[in-house]
């Protein structure tokens, strides 16, 4: 048996489990945003500590760039698989294909996941979306509620949030609303990391040090790949990097980095200078406001 | 948690809200504590010096580190609050920053509901405003237990201490008036840098120590209540789904710990139903416990086969909440209708939510004067003590004694929006042991 805690990164844990239950408590049809990136894994941890001995409650939902790291769907599947649960996936490039979407210029498709996205949360009459989002992150991040009204469009209207006061938190909405559900709010990346530590937590093996393929966009080192070609006086070099986050491999950037365990990312995470979506988004990048306006209308 | 090679994070927790009235630098003050205690990372840095840049500003403006949406940084004014993060070697900040002119009250209100520290920024040139009056009165009355007021600009009345020690008098003077026991006052300037992180040598006069080194000493809020209390969040009863057959037969209850201790053994009382039992087991997802403390997400077994479903409480015995059907209480209207006698709404207490109507509108209280008013209606931002009645019990503490026990919303039953934050005052419920000469509030 072990004794009382309780310090900063088990009141984290606490708190989070805490939003988890209350959110499934309070509505009908949870869901989970899993993407396999370390935060989205992270709180499919957390739900698992929630709902023990149980099952998790609710099934998973990726919405599926149609350019995302292979190594990182085969992880998803992996996992959804032993835990015996139910993983959703709504393709971006379904929608591209049938003229729904349009293929932007520049190549990036993370900002064509919200109608997926939205679409699915209306098909399956989702009201609760469980999202690994942390006010850390991004400025239009810090502003947001762990428990966030979307109207019926997806929107959300970061001048009228509720309230959210002592830990009473109201996930009550109206028939066709619902509510995004962001448990690791208040975690930072650091913080993430010493609980993928101390969990041992497995992750993707891209967020570890490995060598790759990569070429300089504006910065970044983007991985060669079918969604990502360097143009014809881009050079070519292999490298051995990693990733801080995961996402459309067409805008995620690689760092430098020889950390091929959690000990290593940990020290590196704790010494950086650049914040992980400076060092990796290139559709953060795009203007001062890019996550506020995608988050207006419906995106994570 | 598991054990790995890595020394375990050891810091603790500290929430702080900060609060301030127009322009007295307190985006400036958050911008910089991020900034010398290097939680501002180069990138953020260089986009801060870029939009100074264009701006046509002569220093950098630390403000637009913490002012996130496009309106804000449109209007140079802070809209919502918004969460900050920063940590030192002994310490994690959770920063709830609360803007000081649009809709004060709600966002301090807001902010100091979770706070064991408020931070309170005071212009050295204006001193005491009204507007500082109230958040104090706020403070006071979402007992943040300790405020911390920073006499900013320092810099711009020449580092004199005669300014700041009229003000820092004046400021204990209300403290004690309307019930703050712990108020810290120091100088500062927030644009220099002074007293912030490192103490300055420009105040010699002051020997007290700078803002970061306050906030890394002072204590966590602990709640008064030592009695023991789970409000039921979940059942836990796997059955067949369970993942592992040994627990079919699982019934465990679901919750995070709000006061007190917990160990195997002790005996309990399921609220409101009266029901006696033990505490067969603690878990903490596979885990069994030797003892849970407050803040602690675990699951209880109980000894006997009683029936509990969320919204119903677990309690120490001895000093258990008798259950209610009617409180006494102040709340904050945050809502932009208003609230009238009468108004049908619901009420949730820790994990209980029940209908509940609101009778009379006892007064409103006047935050510069820290007085009742006669209302007949309390409009958004306004705050007042009204008597409620409720369809089914709640186990009422007194917030006094117990934020997390005597805190609850009301809810709009049609937007489902929240209405209003809610603190349970003593009178009626607890009896003859509420002392009305702590009553300070109406």
């Amino acid at each position: 048996m072990r004794a009382a805690p309780v310090n900063h990164l088990e009141q984290l844990e606490a708190e989070a489990i805490h939003i988890i239950r209350e959110a499934v408590a309070e509505l009908e049809r949870p869901v989970l945003l899993f993407s396999g990136g370390k935060d989205s894994v992270v709180l499919l941890h957390l739900a698992q500590k929630a709902f023990w001995p149980g099952p998790v409650p609710f099934p998973l939902l990726h919405v599926d760039t149609g350019h995302n790291f292979p190594e990182v769907l085969d992880y998803r599947d992996a996992v959804a698989d032993r835990l015996g649960l139910r993983l959703l996936v709504a393709k971006v490039q379904d929608y591209i294909d049938d003229g729904r979407l349009l293929e932007r210029p520049d190549g990036t498709r993370n900002p064509l996941q919200t109608q997926p996205l939205l679409d699915a949360i209306a098909e399956y009459r989702f009201d609760a979306v469980f999202g690994g989002g942390r006010r850390d992150e991004e400025k239009a991040r810090a502003k947001e509620r762990v428990v966030s009204l979307r109207d019926e469009f997806g929107q959300w209207d970061p001048r009228n949030q509720r309230p959210e006061l002592w830990d009473l938190y109201n996930p009550r909405h109206r028939p066709g609303e619902h509510v995004r559900v962001f448990p690791i709010s208040n975690w930072t990346e650091l913080d993430v990391w010493h609980y993928i530590a101390e969990e041992q937590i497995e992750l993707p093996s891209l967020y570890y040090a490995h060598d790759r393929d990569v070429f300089d966009r504006d910065g970044m080192w983007l991985a060669v790949g079918p969604y990502s070609r360097p143009a014809d006086d881009d050079l070519v070099r292999t490298l051995q990097v990693r990733y801080r986050t995961v996402g459309d491999m067409s805008c995620t950037g690689a760092v430098e980095s020889d950390a091929g365990d959690v000990q290593a990312v940990l020290a590196e995470v704790a010494a950086t200078r650049i914040t992980e979506r400076g060092a990796t988004r290139a559709d953060d990048r795009m203007t001062e406001a890019a996550m506020e306006d995608r988050k207006k209308e419906g995106y994570f | 948690m598991g054990t790995t090679e890595l020394a375990r994070p050891t810091t603790t927790l500290l929430r702080l809200a900060t609060a301030g009235s127009v322009d007295d630098g307190k985006s400036t003050l958050v911008g910089r504590l991020l900034h010398d205690s290097k939680s501002v990372l180069s990138d953020q840095l260089a986009a801060v010096e870029r939009v100074s840049q264009a701006k046509g500003l002569g220093h950098v403006d630390l403000a637009l580190l913490t002012d996130g949406l496009r309106a804000e940084r449109e209007q140079g004014i802070t809209i919502d609050v918004a969460y900050r993060y920063f940590a030192t070697p002994a310490r994690t900040f959770i920063l709830a920053d609360c803007p000081g002119h649009v809709q004060y009250t709600r966002n301090t209100v807001t902010g100091s509901s979770t706070a064991d520290v408020l931070v309170l920024l005071v212009d050295a040139r204006k001193g005491v405003l009204e507007q500082t009056r109230r958040h104090l009165a706020v403070a006071a009355l979402l007992r943040v237990p300790t405020v911390v007021v920073a006499v900013n600009k320092i810099d711009l009345v020449g580092y004199a201490e005669e300014p700041y020690t009229a003000i820092a008098d004046q400021l204990a003077a209300i403290a004690a008036d309307i019930g703050i026991s712990d108020v810290r006052t120091l100088p500062v300037s927030a644009l220099a840098g002074d007293n912030v992180v490192t103490r300055s040598e420009r105040t010699s006069w002051y020997d007290g120590p700078s803002l970061l080194e306050l906030l890394e000493e002072l204590p966590a809020a602990t709640e008064a209540s030592e009695g023991f209390r789970f409000p039921v969040q979940l059942t836990l009863r796997p059955q067949e789904a369970a993942r592992d057959p040994r627990h079919v037969e699982y019934r465990g209850y679901a919750g995070r710990i709000t006061a007190g201790t917990v160990r195997p053994g002790d005996a309990v009382v399921v609220l409101p139903e009266g029901v006696h039992t033990h505490v067969a087991g603690i878990d903490y997802a596979g885990e069994e416990l030797a003892e849970a403390v407050a803040g602690q997400s675990v699951a209880l077994r109980l000894t006997d086969e009683v029936d509990v479903t969320r919204g119903e409480l677990i309690s120490s015995v001895a000093d258990a909440p008798l259950p209610v059907t009617e409180l006494d209480a102040m709340v904050c209207w945050l809502a932009e209708r208003p609230l009238l006698p009468g108004a049908r709404v619901l009420l949730k207490h820790g994990t209980r939510t029940v209908q509940a109507r609101v009778g009379e509108i006892v007064a409103g209280l006047d935050l510069d004067e820290m007085a009742p008013v006669e209302v007949e209606r309390l409009a958004l931002n306004d705050i007042g003590r009204v008597r409620i009645r409720l369809a089914n019990p709640v186990m009422a503490e007194d917030y006094t004694r117990s934020r997390r026990g005597g805190s609850f919303l009301l809810i709009d039953p049609q937007t489902q929006g929240t209405l209003a934050a809610g603190m349970i005052r003593g009178h009626e419920v607890f009896g003859n042991d509420f002392d009305p000469s702590q009553d300070w509030s109406i």
